[in-house]
């Protein structure tokens, strides 16, 4: 392999006019000083002859528009619900957005829809630094209250991994097991197969992807760590 | 040694109490990610200083009023364990504490990039387990552990120490007999790739001389106590570069 890989720490200079930063918290990683870039968060740094790339390893969640998120109900309001989606902001779901309809506070309460507790899958239609981010429940038939199947955690600097080049990770997991994966950008998936034992499965290999992130040759052994798992069973 | 006098600190062949030279610092510590519940967190020990330090955030503030709009407000909390000292110390924070957070906030303010998380807050609890002298400086080289730990994006990590002044001569890393009978105390902290001094204190008489002599000894066991500190954040990625 050509490339050559090192770790940098915050206060690294990352000198170089063809560097690029990847990865979930690339507008966060770097910060310049004069003419120069440094480092701020912990991350590998890949040297080949033909350009730097900088990936951090740790990273906060920030929203944009157009992430599609998994969160959880923490507060029942009067006309919308506060999604904590793992991020420094609580996101707001508006009552007009669930139910697609004019809503009335006077009439209807919305604890009847949503209440604490619930996940919600949609996506952040919002988000500016100085208003809090707004869902959406538009664009995909998947989004709305999570009903069965199981919700997991991950780092979200691995999303990215579990997602794969060209989706090429998710897609291979969802081939294999048969089961329906949505990956929320803020570290939480939700996973809904047949039965709970494939499920367990899943979550294995997704903590296995979280675990290995940084090494290569990753598709094809969690590939056969799936199919020697459901052999089993 | 009688009421009153000062206690020989500094042995006839020049060695200090506990066998250190006058520019050795204790033996030092540090491990990363030791909490499971933090966002980031780290342990770092100076001799038998022990501290503990946990970061939460950025997150949402609980009370609106404190947000500023445009950068991230850091909360420091440095406390002292009840069984920290050897006579038992009140937990209820004492104006010695309250102090020592707003200097240790100040002394990371500088570092962490608080304009990338506007109307958000960083908890920062500093959470002194045993006290030999020196826990503001182990404390803040705990803290900025725990902020790189966490992945809040930082220009530098800090670190600090204390030089005092016993029995005439300039010593590197004082413990508590030390600060306690020794001339003078001057606690230091630096973010030593970017040259800033983050805090700097200085308790009882040092000369001119003395002063910058003093600052060269801090400058020159920070370099050291940051590439420690890069080796522990290091090693914890090590498992990244194996294929």
């Amino acid at each position: 392999m050509a490339e050559e890989k090192t770790i940098v720490l915050p206060g690294d200079k990352l000198n170089g006019s063809e560097l690029e930063v990847r990865g979930l918290g690339r507008n966060y990683a770097t910060y310049k000083l004069g003419n120069e870039v440094y480092a701020a968060l912990p991350g590998v740094l890949e040297i080949s002859e033909e350009k730097k790339v900088f990936i951090p390893l740790e990273n906060i969640y920030i929203p944009k528009p157009g992430d599609i998120v998994i969160g959880i109900v923490i507060n029942v309001g009067l006309s919308y619900w506060t999604i904590d989606i793992r991020a420094p902001y609580n996101a707001v779901l508006t009552a007009q957005e669930f139910l697609n309809r004019p809503f009335n506070p006077a009439n209807e309460t919305l604890s009847l829809y949503l209440v604490e507790g619930d996940y919600v899958i949609g996506k952040i239609s919002s988000f500016d630094r100085f208003r809090s981010p707004f869902i959406t429940l538009k664009g995909s038939d998947k989004f709305g209250k999570i009903v069965n199947g199981k919700v997991i955690e991950i780092k979200p600097s691995r999303i990215p991994r579990v997602i794969g080049k060209k989706r090429s990770m998710i897609n291979m997991l969802i081939e294999e097991s048969g089961c329906d994966i949505t990956v929320g950008v803020n570290g939480l998936i939700h996973i809904d197969c047949e039965n709970s034992h494939l499920e367990d499965v899943v979550t294995l290999a997704i903590k296995r992807i979280e675990a290995e992130a940084h090494t290569s040759g990753l598709t094809d052994r969690v590939r056969s760590f799936l199919k020697e798992q459901l052999s089993n069973s | 040694m009688k009421y009153g006098e000062t206690p020989q600190l500094i042995k006839e062949d020049g060695t200090r109490l506990d066998g250190r030279k006058p520019e050795d610092p204790r033996p030092i510590h540090m491990e990363v990610g030791v909490l499971e519940n933090a966002d980031g967190s780290a342990y770092v020990s100076f001799g038998k200083t022990r501290v503990l330090a946990a970061v939460y955030g950025p997150r949402e503030p609980i009370q609106k009023y404190m947000v500023l709009p445009d950068r991230a407000i850091l909360r420091v909390r440095y406390h002292m364990a009840p069984f920290s000292t050897g006579e038992r110390k009140s937990p209820a924070p004492s104006r010695r504490e309250i102090e020592l957070s707003k200097v240790i906030r100040e002394a990371l303010e500088p570092v962490v990039i608080t304009e990338l998380y506007p109307r958000t807050m960083i908890d920062l609890f500093i959470e002194v387990l045993q006290a030999d002298g020196g826990t503001r400086t182990t404390g803040v080289t705990a803290a900025s552990l725990a902020l790189a730990d966490a992945g809040i994006a930082m220009r530098d990590l800090v670190s600090g120490v204390a030089i005092g002044k016993v029995n005439g001569v300039l010593v590197v890393d004082i413990d508590e007999v030390e600060d306690m009978y020794g001339e003078a105390d001057m606690p230091a902290a630096m973010a030593t790739k970017l040259g800033l001094v983050t805090l700097l204190q200085l308790n009882g008489v040092l000369t001119k001389e003395e002063f910058v002599q003093a600052m060269e000894m801090a400058k020159k066991t920070l370099e050291k106590v940051s590439e420690m500190q890069r080796k522990t954040l290091l090693e914890k990625y090590s498992s990244v570069l194996q294929v």
